[in-house]
């Protein structure tokens, strides 16, 4: 069917290491009728991160995007398959945008405060979907901002407007505005492409800490990123799922040609 | 021989033609500075605390205190009609029907709307509002101050759903993702944060709109009316500082034509300081964008 | 127990998407009734004044539009003279605006030292941002009375069939319309000539500025390539630039064209305001829109409701002139892409 299923790659590459949060069988995706995904089958374990790399336009990007189900704001965009969070398709259109939504978090390339105080862009997300007061609140927009390890340099300055912060600072707001909601998945699409160095090896670290308690899938065109803090890695190329594996097995010992030549950088 | 004659030829022709445009330019230059030279020194001169302070009733002896209550009036009235529904109807433009054929047929009957005749919206509106609040009244012809607002409201109208659609367009589309991936919904979406990123510039059209609408006089003529008294009631007919311009210059008597160049010149400054600041507020707002 | 609650707590999360979604709909019918009163405003206006208007064009039928008698006191009422006035003062409008607002935009995007082009096009600018009574004004007490003493005299005398010598000149003797066009004994400066220049320079800024920012979306390879064969900057600009950027040229000049037809205010002081037909452009004359502001206030009956005629008419005209604008406008943009 697909080449990766008939190549019979285990979706489960993880199996040993923790249970299943997303389950992904036979997802295609069109976009204005074009094929954008290939029969993707994988299962992303829980509390680890999934790396998913690949050359820009493999699609990597598209399957991040599905799993808040983000791209059906825009018309013409079209899912079918499943994927199973805790049992239950989110595919389905019957799945609570709601749901989903404080369940699946996302963090974007370039960061996106929102217009508001340092403060607002934590509680606002929070204050759609719980009614908190006063005083709960700041403890949960503190929680949030010091799991995301911005706490230190915002705490004198929270009544200030979030853009006056640096690129690095707004990215880990962001950050603080997902897990603020308590999701089970995080899921980040290219977090450190429009940092500088340092601000990339601080989201990184914050990655690794915040593994223990969110199931995270990051893309990254950044193979040291991938081998750095993944647990495993899925090469996607041409909108097929090509290899998923372990991320040592992944930069080791690839199974498979094309993802070789993709990791020593013969392409790509 | 022949060839550098044509390269004379050619090269003739285009120094008379470059010359020629620094001459359009000069003749544009010309034209603003005599007008705002003439409304400068015919206004000033005649400027002084009586404009301010008495109402037109007294004619020479008097000023356009009621006039500029009344523009004020009418002005914020239109801008309080048209920004609301101009700011929601450019927000559809640009968040709902962006692309669709609907929404394209809009945007292009807006842009239509900003240049139509005012005269002819005036009109439109002595039919609606002018008309039947006479009939209720069994025939006193009730032009109000109220008329006069919606009259300036047609017109500010498009000034600002255009500026709030163009302004959300350029608001980057992963604010919106950022957003709904937080499981915001749309309308929250839309009024606590696009049109909170966009508000300088949407504030900037809301300006423009009232430069605008602060110097029209030709809608005004059949639904506000004027007065010569001073009036807070927006049912009555109400004076503004254009159309008091436009009777006191028809009027044979100089003393009153003076007046009309001092109120001339309160309008112009007020016009231009106001496109000056909007100006300055853009200029701001794209630097701050990029 | 246990049932009842996970029944009570999945709907919390479904209540609140329910309710999200409905506020979402409400939001979207509440926006787009916004916007569909712009629909409505135009439609209204058109339909207003056609409904004002029913009576003298069914009493006067087709005879309207081409009879020039306009008289209050035999409630007669032909559109002809205002009609005219309209297209005569925009097309002098035109006539002069187009070469000056070409020279403009030419010099403000080839031509002047970077320095000076900000500063320039904003003060050409700040004359779209003048109201119109100040046009009227600074026509009828500052323009008129200089144009009749110092243009006027030239006019008539060397283009008019009527000079104050008794010598007409050749030109007015050869070419034909001419001497018609200048000569006329009307001592005032409010003319329909008078008019058209006034509002020439209203739409200056407007035809100028959407010239010079089409005419920098003109790719600079295009330019480069023609310099680079040796072209002058005249030559680039007129064979390369111009064609490149003709139909937004056009949508330019068309929306002058929509300002110049509706504007009323400036055109009301300076017109004259006498419903004749002449062929003389030093006479004066009345426009739609100085006729509708001139005689609405004491108008009644059968007069308003030529008027309101009128006004259907100056909307129809200057929406189609306004569309046509439009669609060349887009034109330029769908070539760029946008």
């Amino acid at each position: 069917m697909t080449e990766s299923a008939a190549a019979g790659i285990h979706p489960q590459p993880a199996a040993a290491l923790a249970p299943t949060k997303l389950r992904v069988r036979d997802l295609n995706f069109y976009y204005n009728g074009f094929h954008a995904l290939k029969g993707i089958n994988m299962d992303i374990p829980e509390k680890k991160v999934t790396a998913i790399i690949g050359p820009s336009g493999c699609g990597k990007s598209t399957l991040l995007r599905i799993f808040n189900r983000i791209y059906a704001i825009y018309p013409k965009l079209e899912a079918k398959g499943e994927i199973m969070l805790d049992e239950e398709n989110i595919l389905d259109t019957r799945y609570s945008m709601n749901k989903l939504r404080s369940k699946v978090g996302m963090v974007f390339q370039k960061p996106v405060p929102f217009p508001m105080t340092i403060f607002e862009n934590v509680a606002y997300g929070i204050r759609h979907h719980e009614r908190l007061s006063r005083a709960d609140m700041e403890i949960r927009v503190e929680q949030a901002l010091r799991s995301a390890a911005l706490w230190d340099e915002v705490k004198d300055k929270l009544k200030q407007n979030a853009l006056g912060l640096s690129g690095g600072q707004q990215q880990r707001l962001c950050i603080a505005r997902g897990i603020a909601l308590k999701p089970e998945v995080l899921l980040l699409d290219e977090p450190t492409s429009a940092l500088d160095p340092i601000a990339t090896g601080r989201i990184e670290q914050l990655v690794e800490e915040l593994k223990s308690e969110y199931t995270i899938v990051i893309v990254t065109h950044n193979m040291q990123q991938a081998a750095r803090c993944s647990d495993l890695t899925a090469f996607m190329y041409l909108g097929e799922l090509i290899e998923f594996d372990r991320t040592e097995q992944i930069f080791t010992k690839p199974g498979k040609k094309q993802t070789e030549d993709y990791i020593t950088g013969r392409f790509g | 021989m022949k060839s550098s004659s044509l390269y004379l030829r050619r090269r003739i022709k285009n120094v008379v033609a470059l010359g020629l445009s620094s001459v359009a330019t000069l003749i544009g230059l010309i034209f603003l500075a005599w007008i705002l030279w003439e409304t400068l020194r015919q206004g000033i001169g005649a400027i002084n605390w009586n404009l301010f302070s008495k109402i037109s009733v007294y004619r020479e002896n008097g000023g356009l205190a009621n006039a500029m209550v009344g523009s004020l009036i009418l002005d914020l009235l239109g801008i309080a009609i048209a920004t609301p529904i101009g700011v929601l109807a450019g927000t559809w433009l640009a968040e709902y029907a962006n692309r669709t054929k609907l929404g394209e047929t809009i945007r292009f009957l807006n842009d239509i709307l900003l240049s139509a005749p005012s005269i002819v919206l005036g009109l439109f509106v002595y039919t609606i509002v002018v008309l039947p609040t006479t009939a209720l009244t069994h025939g006193d012809t009730t032009f109000s101050g109220l008329a006069g607002g919606i009259a300036l409201a047609l017109i500010a109208l498009p000034v600002i759903v255009r500026t709030t659609d163009e302004m959300l367009r350029l608001v980057p589309s992963t604010l919106r993702e950022a957003a709904l991936s937080l499981g915001i919904p749309q309308w929250k979406l839309t009024l606590q944060i696009l049109i909170r990123a966009s508000r300088s510039g949407i504030i900037t059209g809301v300006l423009l709109a009232l430069a605008r609408i602060s110097g029209e006089t030709a809608p005004l003529l059949f639904t506000a009316f004027g007065n010569n008294f001073l009036t807070f009631n927006p049912m009555d007919k109400m004076p503004s500082l254009p159309q008091a311009i436009y009777e006191y210059t028809k009027d044979p008597d100089p003393a009153i034509n003076a007046i009309a160049w001092a109120g001339a010149f309160v309008v112009t400054m007020f016009v231009l300081a106001l496109s000056l600041i909007s100006r300055l507020i853009l200029s701001r707002n794209k630097v701050s964008h990029d | 127990m246990q049932a009842n609650e996970a029944a009570a707590a999945v709907p919390i999360q479904e209540v609140r998407a329910h309710r999200d979604a409905r506020d979402d709909r409400l939001f979207g019918w509440l926006l787009k009734g916004c916007a569909l009163l712009v629909l409505a405003s135009l439609l209204g206006a058109a339909g207003a004044t056609l409904w004002g208007g029913r009576d003298a064009f069914m009493h006067f039928g087709f005879g309207f539009l081409t009879s020039s008698e306009w008289n209050p006191s035999d409630d007669v009422y032909g559109a002809l003279v205002p009609v005219f006035g309209t297209l005569i003062t925009s097309f002098i409008a035109l006539f002069i605006a187009v070469p000056v607002s070409f020279g403009i935009a030419l010099y403000l995007s080839e031509v002047a030292p970077p320095w000076l082009r900000t500063p320039v096009s904003s003060a050409i600018e700040l004359l779209a941002g003048i109201p119109s009574i100040i046009y009227g004004m600074w026509g009828l007490f500052v323009f008129a009375p200089f144009f009749a003493d110092h243009v006027k005299p030239w006019l008539t005398s060397y283009l008019g069939n009527q000079p104050d010598d008794g010598k007409v000149s050749w030109v007015a003797e050869h070419i034909p319309f001419i001497g018609r066009m200048f000569g006329n004994d009307n001592p005032f400066g409010g003319s329909v000539l008078t008019a058209g220049i006034v509002l020439a320079i209203m739409i200056i800024p407007f035809i100028s500025s959407v010239m010079r920012e089409v005419f920098q979306t003109v790719p600079t390879r295009l330019k480069e390539s023609a310099y680079a064969l040796g072209s002058s900057t005249w030559e680039v600009v007129w064979d390369i630039v111009l064609p490149y950027t003709r139909s937004a040229v056009i949508g330019g000049i068309f929306l002058g064209l929509g300002r110049a037809l509706g504007e009323t205010m400036a055109v009301t002081f300076i017109i004259g305001n006498k419903m004749k037909l002449s062929p003389s452009l030093l006479d004066p004359g009345a426009s739609i829109a100085s006729t509708i502001a001139n005689q609405f206030g004491e108008a009644a009956g059968l007069q308003k409701s030529a008027l309101m005629a009128l006004a259907f008419l100056l909307f129809v005209v200057t929406f189609i002139v306004l569309m046509i604008a439009r669609l060349m406008l887009r034109r330029l943009a769908h070539k760029e892409g946008r």
